[in-house]
């Protein structure tokens, strides 16, 4: 197995990101109109940091992935915007050259596992076709490589399981075949896209820890997109809240946790269940993601706001508030003033916890 | 997987018992009297009981089907009585007293004819059906794609009577670019067989490749959004490779299933193909059999053909198999 390539550390300094992209922007055209996918996504990650991108289904999440990695179809979409990797700008590169930084420098994960590997061949062969792609080895290196992979990701019995096919291995053990796969030319950044929602509750942490371990030791940069907040407290360094093809909150995991600014943020650490306290029932967040087609007038997320009213003139309505700094490291689109935004959450967030098991269950 | 063969064998054995009943029961409950078609012009009342007798007709239908059964087996002899009778060896499936031959060697003589015909309609609409298919399918959406589809349509909207009729009348009889179709083995004389063969090959060939063409393309098509193609992508596989070795294997599989059963179809005869070209194979012979009411030759060929289905059914699923990894034949 090839060690992390120290040469392209020093090329990127762990401080600069390995990752940059600034104001993406991807449109579909379709009958119904335009698809508004992404509007105005910005967002880098540094090697060995790991970036979360939170958000329901449709918020355009999976799709700035897809579109970093160039897997968005250049002829059904209008991508615009700059994606930088390791230097290079990406939405105005070749698709060739795209090609050649997919599975070399960034590499990708998929939800489903079962239907990400192809189910006609060996995982031996679809692992070795991923090194062999890039680099000029042999079939039988390249089967080499392929075990030692597997051995890594956890695989027991790796030079037997090699000539397995999908079908014969469990969602874990797949989804282990599919980390191999992606890491098997030691890229620099990987994207994984809800790697642990199609997996058993059991799986997934040891998935997650495995994300983790192989990240340390390759020197990654991990983008996790994921709609589940309660990993992302657990393994990211970084979160950007996405709704609507937006990012609407940005910040380092535990302030966000400690100090959620945006409504929707809130709305989505309230949807938690949580054990650890007794509420009457969740707090959804109430309504629908709006329809790409047609985004609301002002701010995205007001036909689903509480705190409408405390904003003036009903500018939630009718203004689109930008992405704008609250502290430092920390980015919220909200028309309520930020000590205000401080203070609802600090309510919000008291109310889910003021109430311990034991007392409620004493009140009952 | 042997046991999986034994089994299919079985039931495919099975399946050919119930469907001979089925078919011997049929045609006696059909109107018509098989003794009276044996003597024509002569026919008076009493030849007819005669040869009735002879034939076997007169016995019960139960003892009718045994004798039948056992002659696939065994053998038998027709007429015994009689200074000549007529020995049919095994597999026997019957004797045909309108045409004076053995049903088997009648099918025998049809059964190349409609070999080569299918066969070689078969090779023109796979190659052109999948292939265009497919290149339907990369270049959805844009003029080729609905050029193909067009075609498709047009071809699946002809009836083979006319297309073979329109051929016939302009390329042989107008322009006489064609002799006259006239059936010749292929081992005779190679020429003359594919100048009668042709027309008929391309007349099958636009029905079921205008088929081919539209399925081939939803395949295709399906299997693109499949999560593996887009693994392969992401893996930067170039687009060829990602097409070819990840798409097209996944996505042409199902059409193995259905080109192996077209073909076991159409090994059974092609009726109105061989009528309008007057080619003498198994479409032309049923035609024939039914309208001269003859019934040993009609369940012969009807046995014959069922059999080939059915057999065409387990080499597909055997094949099937193989193709794809995650079926397992038990």
């Amino acid at each position: 197995m090839r060690q992390p390539d120290s040469l392209r550390q020093t090329e990127t300094p762990a401080q600069e990101p390995y990752v940059t992209v600034t104001n993406l922007v991807v449109k579909f055209p379709s009958e119904d109109g335009v698809v508004h996918a992404v509007e105005g996504v910005d967002l880098s990650v540094t090697r060995g940091k790991t970036l979360a991108v939170v958000g329901e289904s449709g918020s355009g999440k999976s799709v700035t992935a897809l579109a970093i990695m160039g897997l968005i179809n250049r002829k059904s979409a209008t991508v615009t915007g700059e994606v930088w990797v390791d230097g290079e700008e990406l939405i105005g590169m070749s698709e060739a050259g795209v090609r050649k930084l997919r599975g070399s420098k960034m590499a990708m994960i998929f939800q489903d596992p079962m239907s990400s590997l192809h189910p006609f061949y060996r995982i031996g062969a679809q692992l070795g076709e991923a090194a062999r792609v890039h680099r000029n080895i042999s079939k039988a290196a390249a089967r080499a490589e392929a075990i030692e992979m597997l051995n890594r990701v956890g695989i027991p019995a790796p030079k037997r399981r090699v000539d397995d096919y999908p079908h014969q291995l469990s969602g874990g053990m797949r989804q282990r075949v599919m980390i191999a796969m992606a890491l098997i030319n030691s890229p620099a950044l990987l994207i994984a896209d809800e790697p642990t929602t199609a997996l058993d509750v059991t799986v997934q942490a040891q998935i997650l820890d495995l994300i983790a371990k192989l990240q340390a030791e390759f020197n990654t940069a991990v983008i996790l997109i994921t709609h589940d907040l309660g990993i992302v407290a657990d393994v990211a360094d970084e979160v950007r809240v996405m709704y609507a093809g937006r990012v609407v909150e940005a910040a380092p995991t535990e302030r966000l946790y400690a100090t959620p600014e945006m409504p929707y943020t809130l709305g989505l650490l309230a949807s938690i269940p949580r054990m650890d306290r007794r509420t009457d029932r969740l707090d959804p967040i109430k309504g629908n993601p709006p329809s790409p087609l047609k985004h609301p007038s002002g701010c995205v997320f007001h036909p689903r706001c509480k705190y409408t009213d405390r904003v003036p003139d009903g500018a939630c309505m009718t203004v689109r508030p930008d992405l704008l700094p609250s502290e430092s490291d920390h980015f919220v689109r909200c028309h309520i003033p930020a000590p205000e935004r401080r203070e609802i959450a600090t309510e919000a967030l008291a109310a889910l916890t003021a109430v311990p098991l034991g007392v409620a269950g004493a009140t009952e | 997987m042997a046991a999986y063969i034994v089994r299919r064998v079985l039931l495919m054995i099975t399946l050919l018992f119930i469907l001979s009943i089925t078919v011997f029961v049929l045609f006696n409950l059909l109107p018509g009297d098989p003794a009276r078609l044996t003597c024509g012009k002569s026919c008076t009342p009493i030849v007819i009981e005669q040869n009735r007798h002879r034939l076997g007709y007169d016995l019960p239908i139960q003892e009718q089907y045994f004798k039948f059964v056992g002659g696939i087996f065994f053998g038998r002899v027709f007429s015994p009585e009689s200074p000549k009778p007529i020995i049919c060896e095994a597999p026997c499936l019957g004797y045909s007293f309108n045409r004076h031959e053995e049903v088997l060697s009648l099918i025998m003589r049809s059964a190349p004819v409609t070999f080569w015909l299918a066969i070689g309609a078969f090779i023109i609409w796979i190659t052109v059906g999948v292939s265009l298919g497919i290149y339907a399918a990369l270049r959805r959406g844009r003029w080729p794609d609905r050029l193909v589809m067009g075609i498709s349509l047009i071809g699946y909207s002809l009836p083979s009577f006319f297309v073979g009729l329109l051929l016939m009348f302009f390329v042989v009889i107008q322009w006489q670019w064609l002799p006259y179709p006239s059936y010749v083995s292929p081992f005779e004389d190679p020429f003359a067989f594919l100048q009668t063969m042709i027309l008929p090959w391309i007349v099958l060939a636009i029905l079921y490749a205008a088929f081919y063409m539209r399925l081939t393309r939803n395949q295709v098509l399906e299997v693109f959004n499949d999560d593996f193609v887009r693994t392969a992508r992401a893996k930067g596989l170039p687009e060829r490779t990602v097409v070819v070795k990840h798409a097209l294997r996944a996505g042409l599989t199902p059409i193995v299933t259905a080109a192996g059963l077209d073909l076991a179809g159409l090994l059974g005869g092609a009726i109105i193909s061989e009528n309008i070209f007057s080619l003498p194979g198994l479409g032309a012979l049923a035609v024939d059999s039914i309208t001269n009411s003859d019934l040993p030759l009609i369940t012969g060929i009807t046995l014959l053909t069922a059999a080939l289905i059915i057999f065409a059914n387990l080499i597909v699923d055997l094949l099937y198999a193989v193709i794809d990894p995650r079926v397992r034949l038990v």
